[in-house]
């Protein structure tokens, strides 16, 4: 299981290869893997926006993100689970987060998944602002309920 | 015996109350949202605001100790 912060972009796919490539143990013993990649757009709340920078608070986010991974281990057989999350001034079509759960069976990577993400979203001490087209800077209220439709 | 605890603030709260940290000196016993008030002019705590304890969440009426970082941030908006 690992958790890491990047304070510069990353590619997604480069660090599943690489995690996966590393993690000899569950060599023949996953079926299943899921992948969630939460990526940065060029819009939110109909305004234009040009960059974001992404503060985080160091040491808790990490304490916090292992937490939720064990929570996780605890609800589901994970055989592996990483979770990427970048921080700093970040880019449209750059990656926000990454996770990715390696489980035997699918059903176990998908409501695993599921669940880191929306526990990352909900208790990992992140803060997005937002800086517009117009260069007016705004930091977001709260993250929305992925539960919701 | 007095205590010493450690105050960050965070994000959009840190750009409200015009500072990242305060140094606080306790005598007797304290909880978080006497934290908050003590750096803060003695205003309570806004009910929205989040407080961590040594990087754990904590709920607002939790004792402190000596030696404690106590963090206060609006809510997460990560991921």
């Amino acid at each position: 299981m690992a958790v890491k912060i990047c304070s510069e972009a990353f590619d997604p796919w480069q660090e599943i290869q690489h995690y996966q490539q590393s993690a000899k143990d569950m060599a023949g013993q996953f079926g299943a893997t899921s992948i969630f990649i939460g990526t940065m757009r060029d819009f939110n709340e109909g305004d234009d926006v040009k960059s974001m920078t992404l503060e985080h608070y160091p040491g808790m986010t990490e304490k916090q993100l292992e937490k939720i991974v064990i929570e996780a281990r605890q609800q589901w057989p994970l055989l592996d689970a990483l979770v990427v999350h970048r921080v700093g001034e970040i880019l449209p079509n750059e990656p926000i987060v990454l996770v990715a759960v390696w489980t035997s069976h699918r059903g176990d990577a998908f409501d695993a998944s599921r669940y880191l993400m929306e526990a990352l979203k909900s208790k990992a001490p992140f803060w997005k602002k937002e800086r517009l087209k117009s260069d007016v800077e705004r930091w977001l209220d709260k993250n929305t309920d992925g539960y919701q439709r | 015996m007095s205590m010493s605890i450690k105050v960050r603030y965070f994000a959009s709260l840190k750009e409200t109350v015009g500072r990242s940290e305060d140094d606080l000196a306790f005598v007797g016993l304290a909880t978080v949202s006497d934290v908050w008030s003590c750096a803060n002019a003695g205003q309570p705590l806004p009910d929205h605001i989040l407080a961590a304890v040594n990087m754990e969440y904590v709920d607002r009426n939790s004792a402190v100790e000596d030696g404690d970082i106590v963090a206060f941030f609006p809510p997460v908006t990560g991921g």
